[in-house]
């Protein structure tokens, strides 16, 4: 849906002022499209790169336009570094940290929505309180958790397995979501017999389907760029997600070529790009209604 | 925001302590996955975090407790100053410019001109690859020699700077890198500026206001709270800086984009110099803390909250 704007009820219209307005109109368009423009250009730019010839890097004049057409660089990235294994992995990891994501989060979000026991609103803000925290502070101990405690370094569990334990900020999300679904539905099920766990699954979970998209989204989108917990956690290049693949292709065999890195980036970026425009109504929504930075 | 609405509900379900305590049990299972990720993966590493700070640690060994030398280190550690100097700066430089680069395409878009959705889209993208993506594409395109902004500052007849390889430009090409990222807080700002009431324009309009005016003296007041926590979220996040630092420059040249996270992250994860990375943690926390702190504590000169009274 686009954004609604709520049209000024103007009446008199003097030619001055139609003159102004259409002056303002233009500037605003003219601006708009300069901005626009350098905003597209860094895409564009990667993308006609992509299809360069070798040594184009490292050619003057730089190219902007689309003069050439190698498409056998993409598959040429394929050779270059095990660039399907790096998907796969990626692949791995986001759908299970987003599944485990929207599980937990709901879960919880419904006990903090419907359920009343005693500490609740204390422990609510605590939830609040902790999305101010820094990752640094718990990266170290946590690291040493997860390699010395739980022996899992070379696993996807440090990238995986605390999505399951509520994310804070996708809880608070829904939470304010449920808050929103009108209560008759659960009193109508309750006298129904179903228990709360029925009515979290059954009736709460399918009404909240736009909040759970966006939520989904945004997780799939974080966990797909994170290059910090795979760095840390993964030494063993089998694993490698595309995140650290392609900074690999950049720093060894021969993937110091323009081309092949901009055919690896755009393939790494088009996912989240598809995921993007198949679900934009919810996540602009998602943004307007819950303040969140993207 | 957060509105703590819980109140009026069901009431009629509320019958007897039986029943509460059922209903308290059941709500603790509920959050019960969030508890024990609150106590394992954050109050617990917070708690660990601490201890570690006043001890030498390194993997294999056994923590060594060495009081308050960590944090003292710090003091007679150049490296640190600089790290924090160069994350500051950049914070200093790219939060007000990204809000007010923000602020202007939001209210560019805000404008009811055609293709707005198209635009806003435009401005977003870029959002959606943030992290390394983000990094090998520019890393190419603020090359010296090679790069098209280079290219694009030679047919004006004017040289440009070797952005990533000297040291006085290089923080200046990640400000404008991060530029390229502000479409979440413009479409922030784009609900913000919609939710101001038209009629306030219009009264200022009767009122002879100009432009100007109107922007200063309903606008931006009217949106304040949103400039406050793009603010905040905004320092909080340039404070954590890492990923485009360590794969474009990895800290360089001669050391200007040693970014506070990437000092911690060689402390920790080459050196294994644990306890002092965490004291630096810890710090890191506490400036984002009082960061914060000041930040809302100044709000209230001058954010604007509607139906609290006018100031």
């Amino acid at each position: 849906m686009a954004a609604a704007a709520t049209p000024s009820p103007r009446t008199r219209h003097s030619a001055n002022w139609l003159a102004r307005t259409a002056v303002r109109a233009g500037l605003t368009y003219g601006l708009l499209l300069a901005f626009g423009a350098l905003f597209l250009l860094p895409f564009l730019w990667a993308i006609t790169s992509s299809l360069r010839e070798q040594g184009a890097g490292v050619r003057l004049p730089p190219q902007f336009l689309p003069t050439e057409f190698h498409f056998e660089n993409y598959p040429k990235v394929f050779e270059l570094i095990p660039f399907a294994r790096f998907f796969r992995n990626s692949v791995i990891v986001t759908s299970i940290a987003v599944f485990g994501e929207l599980l937990s989060a709901s879960f919880v979000a419904f006990g903090f929505a419907r359920m009343r026991f005693p500490g609740r609103n204390f422990l609510f803000v605590l939830l609040l309180t902790t999305m101010m925290i820094p990752y640094p502070v718990t990266m170290i101990p946590s690291f040493i958790l997860w390699v010395r405690g739980l022996n899992m370094v070379n696993t996807f569990g440090p990238l995986t397995l605390p999505a399951f334990f509520g994310p804070a900020f996708s809880i608070f999300l829904l939470r304010q979501f449920f808050m929103t679904i009108n209560t008759e539905l659960d009193e109508a099920a309750k006298v129904d017999g179903a228990n709360e766990f029925r009515i979290y699954w059954q009736i709460i979970l399918p009404l909240a389907k736009p909040a759970l998209a966006t939520i989904a989204i945004f997780s799939f989108i974080a966990n797909w760029n994170d290059f910090l917990t795979p760095l840390i956690y993964l030494s063993d290049s089998n694993l490698y997600t595309l995140a650290l693949g392609i900074n690999f292709l950049r720093n060894f065999r021969g993937g110091g070529e323009l081309s092949y890195q901009m055919a690896a980036t755009v393939m790494f970026v088009t996912p989240c790009i598809i995921i993007y425009f198949l679900s934009q109504r919810f996540v602009i929504e998602g943004i307007v209604t819950t303040g969140l930075k993207g | 925001m957060a509105q703590a609405a819980l109140s009026a509900r069901g009431k009629s379900g509320w019958l007897g302590s039986r029943l509460a305590r059922r209903e308290a049990l059941i709500g603790y299972i509920f959050i019960s996955p969030w508890l024990i990720g609150f106590i394992v993966f954050l109050a617990g590493p917070i708690l660990a975090s601490a201890f570690l700070s006043f001890t030498q640690y390194k993997p294999g060994l056994s923590p060594v407790w060495v009081g308050f030398a960590n944090y003292t280190r710090m003091f007679g550690d150049d490296l640190f100053y600089h790290s924090l100097r160069v994350t500051s700066v950049y914070t200093l430089i790219s939060v007000p410019l990204g809000l007010i680069v923000a602020l202007a395409l939001a209210m560019l878009l805000n404008q009811k001109v055609p293709g707005q959705r198209f635009f806003r889209t435009v401005f977003y993208m870029p959002s959606l690859i943030s992290g390394v993506a983000v990094a090998i594409v520019f890393a190419w395109i603020f090359n010296t020699r090679y790069g098209i902004v280079n290219y694009a500052i030679s047919l004006l007849g004017l040289t440009g700077p070797s952005w990533l390889a000297d040291p006085d430009w290089t923080l200046y090409a990640f400000v404008l890198m991060s530029l390229w990222a502000v479409g979440g807080t413009v479409v922030i700002f784009i609900a913000a500026l919609q939710g101001v009431p038209v009629a306030l324009y219009e009264a200022a309009e009767l009122d002879g206001a100009t432009g100007w005016r109107k922007f200063w003296h309903i606008t931006l007041p009217m949106i304040s709270p949103v400039i406050l926590f793009a603010l905040i979220t905004g320092v909080i996040a340039t404070f954590q800086t890492f990923s485009v630092a360590y794969i474009i420059t990895n800290g360089g040249p001669a050391n200007a984009s040693l970014f506070y996270l990437l000092y911690l992250y060689r402390n920790a994860f080459s050196w294994f110099e644990m306890g002092y990375a965490s004291a630096l943690a810890w710090l890191l926390f506490l400036i984002i803390a009082i960061c914060s702190g000041i930040l809302l504590r100044s709000s209230d000169m001058w954010v604007h909250y509607e139906g609290l009274g006018k100031k």
